[in-house]
Parts: structure tokens; sequence; C-alpha cells
């Protein structure tokens, strides 16, 4: 059946539908990557027939008469009210047509919270507005943002009167540091989320699965073939909401074995904390190595940057935060006032805020943003903080 | 016996021309501001309920300029979320339920023979906190860190991260939530005690039947929403920490009491709607309405199902599987009684002998797209599927073809089947049509592409969105324009009829309607019954009997 009512959808649909991961004037699902997904795929086609037919007795029924029983074309009422066969009978038949349907939905479902026996665990952890991927068992752990270029976005993104301007391929679904997974192995995820309620989402692979801070869920998802499977998070979660994309890549197990080493990971377990990875500290080795002078001007320019990746989504590219979640740092008690208390904030962030550590930048990094922000938006403080003073 | 005591002038210049009229501005301001009478406090519900629906309709039209086009082009993300949260609330508590409450107001009592509401002037309280309510979650807007954008859900931390405005919709939703339990207070008081001691309760109309069980749950859950926005305060400003794990308490928690809540919300705005399409399909097919029995029977199984089906909303929040499968189960259930009624109005029309004028148009309008929308929640039904279309453009289609074509549909057929009967005067039928056929049009451009955006994976409440999505959604923006304009169109019709329409003075404006409102005088009088009228029965039609 299952195979049948697939052809017989495709048949109709073959030229409407599109195969693509997520095509323009797309009318079905993304195409599945996974078991789970093309039994998804499977129940919505089954149950869309199902309706379908449904619906087109009862409205054809309808419009029949709409049709043929009109007052101006004569027609008397009849004045019948009430036939308990036929109430029974309606009564009886979609319970049937439901139980029909509960049957594959009902082993679907068993089948999707079952998340024993994994190959691999990872923790997700969802935070504003990023995602954190922890390989628990290979020392390889990183941060997953947004990689579209702001500029693309346009001005109301940042704070500017900039144009929109998207453009690239995977707008809005394209990160810097892409979750990679072995094909053919089953991943469990462990979900949790730093401040509020987040979901994870990655329709090819039919798995979404809440995020929510101080629970830890579970979900499992196991990709079929090699591919890059683009998400969003699921759960409003605050202005940027729609600026959290997940990228997964699925490639072969000794590809997968190669990318951990790469990342400084062991392919065997380990008990030792994870070792951060990623833009942070690779640029940060460069830069900690490079013979350049630490003045003033290299540590504004690198902190600008910095800062617009890690700290403007929530105190704002002009430094004047958005109320009431996230302060100003433009002229604000922390940034003027005393050095030590500031690098201690940056660094362990603030219990019972939505400041967030940031222990896993660099040295150079953290140096560069404590520095920009000290000397940016008219907080002329002229501190200069050298990486040395940074004592994570 | 004179009953009916129509002793009143029957001028037919104005609505409210009795006990001397009102004239100039300060008189007919106090007039409504204090008066009991249930005709008026029901015309202020109704227009309290369109002021609404245009201010949550403009905030529906900056979203969908928005979303036009890929990239931020209008407003920022912040503010976006703002626009979602405050169209989702002002729609529910300030258009969708006030609206309805508008019209049990003005067809309670004429159509079970009382003589106004039990509690006049608890009617007019439950009314005048309305506009107080409205007036904070507008002016919400306009504090430094403007309204909520938690979503109209305000789930919880999220909620608890917001500025003042958040403060203010929860206070907003106290005021909008002890409306709601007065109002129902007094429905359930006034169809139990005030009903013509000649109806019995089961020949009641069902537009009472569905206001009456809608009054119960009302009563239900009311009170636990208030409960939840009220711990969201105290977590807030207090140091409580129900929400908050770091302190005992869970965010999920927030869900359970919310759901529990907004399911049976739903048919709270659901069941009313039943109620109107129940009356007017009858009336415009000239032959007694199908099932009645079975009408009832569906409308207070459908209320008790409400109240087991809630976390269906919470598929993916990491529920156990045996907690998914009763919800899921549960929630498929009710597509049987939901779909007895779709059957019996069929049935209805069957073999009727059919006028298609504009009341019957948006009735037939609501039965289809209202079935179109319960398919659509039979597809979220199914658990496994669910989580792909959880927090999608799917679900956001789905709620809309409830909530849109399904309540505000009914309200459109109710305002042009009772309007002769409430001034007096007829609307223009080509307008009306017309109204009825571009919203009909629009509304399915905006809404039909939105289960293909959501099915290809786009997430609701974004600002922004990947490329693909770029064609389904400019032909949703521009169906949404469409839709917004043609209220335009309503407005004028209902002030044209006020104003200029063609004088009506037969009792039975329409040839099949049959209720107890239909046997008065048109415009039905100020004070409709002073005595509960005696009523013979010509079969489901009464007959006022003199």
């Amino acid at each position: 059946m299952k195979t049948i009512l697939s052809r017989l959808s495709y048949l109709i649909f073959s030229l409407l539908l599109c195969a693509n991961a997520a095509a323009a004037w797309q009318l079905g699902m993304q195409e599945p990557a996974s078991e789970m997904a093309a039994t998804q795929q499977f129940l919505n086609e089954f149950v869309m027939w199902i309706i379908v037919i449904i619906g087109i007795g009862v409205f054809g029924i309808m419009f029949y008469s709409i049709v043929r029983h009109r007052k101006d074309k004569g027609y008397k009422a009849a004045n019948f009210h009430e036939n308990t066969l036929v109430e029974i009978i309606w009564t009886a038949v979609p319970m049937f047509i439901i139980i029909g349907m509960a049957l594959p939905a009902t082993s679907a479902i068993i089948d999707y919270k079952n998340t024993s026996s994994p190959d691999l665990t990872v923790k997700v952890t969802g935070i504003q507005w990023k995602w954190e991927y922890d390989y628990l068992d290979k020392d390889v752990a990183f941060y997953s943002q947004l990689s579209t270029a702001p500029e693309e976005i346009g001005g109301k993104y940042y704070g500017s009167d900039a144009t929109a301007n998207p453009q690239s391929d995977h707008y809005l679904l394209e990160v810097d540091n892409e979750m990679v997974v072995p094909v053919g192995k089953k991943v469990r995820l462990l979900l949790t989320a730093a401040d509020v309620i987040h979901a994870w989402w990655v329709p090819q692979l039919g798995v979404k699965q809440d995020a929510i801070p101080g629970v830890v869920r579970d979900a499992w998802f196991e990709a079929n073939r090699p591919g890059v499977y683009r998400g969003q998070c699921a759960e409003l979660c605050g202005k940027n909401h729609g600026f959290m994309p997940i990228v997964v890549r699925a490639v072969p197990e000794d590809e997968f074995n190669a990318w951990i080493v790469e990342q400084g990971g062991k392919v065997a377990a380990s008990d030792e904390a994870p070792n951060y990875v990623g833009a942070d500290t690779t640029a940060a080795t460069a830069e900690d190595a490079a013979p350049v002078e630490w003045t003033m001007e290299v540590a504004m320019q690198q902190g600008e940057t910095a800062y617009n990746t890690y700290c403007a989504a929530c105190h704002q590219a002009n430094g004047e935060g958005l109320l009431p979640a996230f302060p100003a740092l433009k002229n604000s008690k922390i940034a003027l006032g005393d050095i030590a208390e500031h690098i201690d904030i940056v660094i362990n962030g603030k219990a019972g805020t939505s400041m967030a550590a940031f222990s896993y930048l660099s040295a150079s990094d953290l140096a560069a943003i404590i520095t920009y922000e000290r000397n940016a938006w008219g907080n002329d403080t002229g501190d200069l903080i050298a990486p040395e003073d940074i004592k994570k | 016996m004179d009953v009916t005591l129509p002793n009143e002038g029957h001028h037919d210049t104005s609505h409210d021309d009795h006990h001397g009229k009102p004239s100039g501005f300060r008189a007919v301001a106090w007039h409504y501001l204090t008066t009991t009478n249930h005709k008026d406090i029901g015309t202020l519900y109704l227009w309290f309920a369109f002021i609404m629906f245009l201010s949550g309709g403009i905030m529906a039209l900056l979203i969908r300029a928005e979303l036009f086009q890929p990239g931020l082009q209008l407003v920022e993300p912040e503010f976006f979320n703002q626009l979602t949260t405050m169209h989702g609330l002002v729609m529910v508590f300030g258009a969708i339920m006030p609206a309805f409450t508008g019209f049990a107001n003005w067809q309670v009592p004429l159509m079970i023979g009382a003589s106004d509401m039990a509690f006049a002037r608890l009617n007019l309280w439950s009314f005048w906190l309305l506009p107080m309510a409205a007036l904070l979650l507008i002016g919400s807007f306009f504090t430094p860190s403007g309204a909520t954008a938690a979503g109209w859900t305000l789930y919880a931390p999220l909620s608890t991260q917001q500025g003042v405005g958040m403060d203010m919709a929860i206070f907003a939703i106290h005021l909008m939530g002890i409306s709601s339990i007065m109002g129902a207070i007094n429905i359930i008081t006034t169809i139990i005690n005030m009903r013509a001691p000649d109806m019995p309760m089961m020949r009641m109309p069902l537009f009472i039947w569905t206001w009456l069980i809608t009054a119960f749950l009302l009563i239900a859950v009311m009170p636990v929403l208030a409960g939840a926005v009220t711990m969201l305060l105290t977590d807030r400003h207090f140091g409580t920490t129900f929400f908050n794990a770091a302190g005992g308490g869970d965010p999920v928690l927030y869900q359970h009491i919310f759901w529990f809540f907004g399911h049976p919300e739903v048919y709270i705005m659901a069941l009313p709607a039943f109620g109107i399409v129940s009356s007017v399909i009858p009336a415009f097919a000239r032959k007694p309405l199908f099932g009645y029995t079975s009408m009832v029977y569906a409308t207070g199984s459908i209320a008790l199902l409400s109240f087991i089906v809630w976390a269906h909303h919470m598929f993916t929040v990491g529920l156990p599987v045996t907690g998914i499968l009763f919800f899921m189960y549960a929630t498929m259930i009710i597509a049987v009684p939901t779909g007895v009624k779709v059957f019996n109005w069929v049935a209805t029309m069957w073999q009727g002998s059919m006028t298609f004028e504009t009341p019957m148009l948006f009735a037939i309008g609501f039965i289809v797209l209202f079935t179109v929308g319960g398919f659509t929640g039979l597809v979220l039904s199914i658990a496994p599927l669910d989580v792909q279309l959880q927090d999608t453009y799917y679900v956001v289609a789905h709620f809309h073809y409830v909530l849109v074509a399904g309540s505000l549909f009914s309200l459109f057929a109710g305002v042009y089947f009772w309007i002769p009967k409430w001034t007096g005067r007829m609307y223009n039928e080509t307008l009306g049509k017309a109204h009825f056929w571009l919203s009909m049009i629009f509304f399915n451009v905006t809404f039909f592409v939105q289960h293909f955006l959501g099915l290809a994976g786009m997430p609701r409440r974004i600002p922004d969105y990947a490329l693909q999505f770029a064609d389904f959604n400019m032909v949703s923006s521009i169906g949404a324009f469409g839709f917004g304009l043609s209220q335009l169109l309503f407005l004028y019709v209902v002030i044209d009829c006020i104003r200029n329409g063609k004088p009506v003075s037969e009792k039975r404006v329409w040839e099949g309607a049959d209720s107890l409102e239909w046997d008065l005088p048109t415009p039905a009088p100020y004070h409709s019954f002073h005595t509960p009228p005696k009523l013979k029965w010509d079969g489901q039609r009464p007959v006022i009997a003199d």
C-alpha cells in the first residue's frame, strides 16, 4: 500500500513536486535523508489522500445540492430532519478511518521516541542565538552560528539604514561551523538550552526536538546518505530567532573520524574536558603567534570584528543594547568602570541574566573585545587591554 | 395577550430612539457609558471587536509587508516579534471573543424570550473592562522596550526576559479574563433562569446551546490562564521560580497550564460559530436543521474532549511516548463529533429550497473552509508527522482556516443575517456578496499557499526566510493586502445599512428563519419582552401566542 500510494502521489504531483532539499514553488515536504523522514513523508501523503477523498465526497454532495436544490429552480424543500441509521453510519465510519490512520502513526512515533543504543552522542545546547555542539566522547566541542553576511539581510538586522540584498545560495541556512556526523550511524542528541527554549529541527533528517533550559531531552536521527542538511530553530527564542540555522554534514565514517582528529579530538572515548575548536581557537593561535605589535589600533580593529560576531546580537553594533534583557555598553558602569570587573563579566558571564560566559574565546579576542568596548561609541577610556591581562 | 408590548416608537431613523433620543456627543457618550440594555451593550461589543479587528489587521499587514520579499526591509526583528505576538493577542482576546459575546448579548434574550440579560449592570461592567484591557495592550507598544515579543502563547522563560510591555499584557489578560468570566456567568444565568417557560432545553436554538456550553468552557479555563500569567508575573518580579529549572521549577509546566486553557479556548472561538451557522443554513435552505439532537450532543462531546487534548500542542517538547499516544488518540477522536456537525449541515442543505444571500454564502464558505482547517488538524494530530509540522507555516495556515474562515466568516454571516432585525434596515446585497467573494478569494490566496511553505520547512514567527520560500510568501502577502482591504468594504456596507439601508418591517425578514426573534417586530423593540412570552410550536418554529 505504501508504494502504491507514494507512486500515485508522485504520478500526480511529479511535475509540481521537486526532489531537491527545498526549492521555489515546492508543494511537498523536503526529500527525506533518513528513514524517519521517509516515514513522515509517507504518513503525510497517506493522510492527505484520505482527506482529499473524504473532501471530494462531502463537498461533492454539497455542491450537487447547491446546484440542484435551489429555490430559483423551483425546488420544493423536503421536511426531514433526522435519520438515525444515517447518523449512526456517519459516526461509525469516521471511527474506522481514524483507527486506520492511528495504526501506522503509532508504530512511527514509538520508533521516533526510541533513542536507545546510539552509535554517537552529541550534546546540543541552544543559546541566544547560536548552537553549541559537544561530541561527548570525542573531545570535540564548538559553537555554530549564522554565517550569512549581515549586509545581505539588511540594515534593520544590525541597526543601520543599509538596504537588504539577499543572494547567497543558502541565505540564512548557512553556518560557520557545521555539525559533522557519520552516515548510517544512529546519532543521539542530548538537547538543552542556556537561556530560553529553542528547538533543533532538520526537516530532511526527520527530527525536531525542543531544547529547554535546565532540562535535558533526547532525540535521534540516522542519515541514510551523505549530504548537507539544513534546518532552523523552530521555537520562538527572541530577537534573532529567525537567524540561528542548523547545518548537518553527513559523511562516511572514515571521513568523520578524520574530521574528529582534525578538530583535535579523539576517535576513541576520553573523559578529558572538551577541546574547543573552530574559528575561535584557530584564529587565536594564529594571532597569538603573530609578531604584530599589540597597539590600540590593532586591538580596536580585531575588537570590532570579534564584537560584531559574538556580542552585537545582544548589545547591538552601536553598543546601545536592547532593553530590558540586554543592557547598553555605551556609557555603562561596566565599560567605563573597573577593568578587572569588566574582564570578569566577559569571561565568566553573569548568573541570573542572559550574559553568557565567553571563556572559550582566545585571550587576544577577549582583550580586543574589552578594549573595543572601553573605547568605542564615545567610551573614551583610553584603556588598552593586552592578551596577557586576560587570566581565565 | 400582548406580551411583547411593542410600546416604543417605531421610528427607524436610529437604533436608540427611545426614552427620548440622546442627541449630541455628550448625551450619546453618557448613554452608552451607562446603558444596561442588552442590545446597546451588544452593539458596544461588536463595534469594539471591529476596531480591534482592524488594529490586529494592521499588525498582520505589517507582518506580511515585511515578508513580501527576503531580507529585512521594514521592521527590525524585535519589532516583528512584537507584531506577531500582539496580532495574536488582539485578534483572539480583542476581536473574536468580544464579537461572539456581542452576538450573545443581542441574540440570547431575543431567542429565548428574556427581557434582558440576567445581570444588566454586571453586563455593562464586563464590557467596559475590555477597552481598558485594550488600552494596556496597545499602549504597551509605546513603552521604551515595546510590547511583549514572546508570542501570543507567552512561553516562559522568553516571557520573563521581556520588558514592562509584558506586565501590561499580563494585566490586560487579567482584565479580559474577568470580563469573560462575568459575561459567561451572565449568559448561563440568563439561559437557565430567564428562558420562556414554554421553551424546553431541547428546543432552544443551537446558537443558545453552543453559547451555553461555551460559557461553561470560559468559566473552566479563564481562571487557569489567569493563574498561568500570574505565575509569570511573580517569576518576573517577586523571586518565584515556577518556570525556572534553576529554582526547582519547570519551563514546560507553563506550556501544560497554558494549553490546558488554550485548547478549550479554540472551541470557545469555534462553538458559537457552529451556533450561528446552524441558524443561518436552515433559514436559507427553508428546511429544519438536520440532526438537532446529535448537534447538541456533538457540541457537548467536543467541549468535553477539548479538556484532554492539550498536549498535542507540545509533541516536540519531549513527552514520554505513552503520553504522546494518549494525546494523539484523544485528538483524533475530536474529528468524529466535528464530522457529525459538517454532515448535519450538508444534510440540512440536501433537498432544501436554497437561496444564496450573503449570510448563506458566508455560512457555506464557513463549512468548506472550516472543514479544510479540520482536515489539516487531523494531519497535525498524527504525532510523528506533527514533529515535522509543529511551529511551521502549516500550523499558521491550519489555525487561520479555523479562526478566520471559521470564526470570522461565521461572524460575518451572523451580522448580515441579523442586521435587518437589529436595525430595521436591509444591507446592500450586491456589496455584501462582493464582500463575500473578495474575502473568500483573498483568504485562500493568503493562507492556502502557507500549507506549502510549512511542508517545505519554513518555521513560523520568523521575520526573514531562505530564498526558496520567496515566491509563496509574495503570493501570500498579496492575498493578505487584498483580504485586509476587503474588510473596509464590510465596514462601508454596515454603515451604509445603518444610515441609508432600505427599511424592512416584516417580522420574518428571511423566509425560512425560524427562531423566536423572527416573530418580533422589525426592528426588534428596545425592550423586547416585558414578561415571558407564551409560545406555540409550529414544528421547530416558536410562535408568540396572543
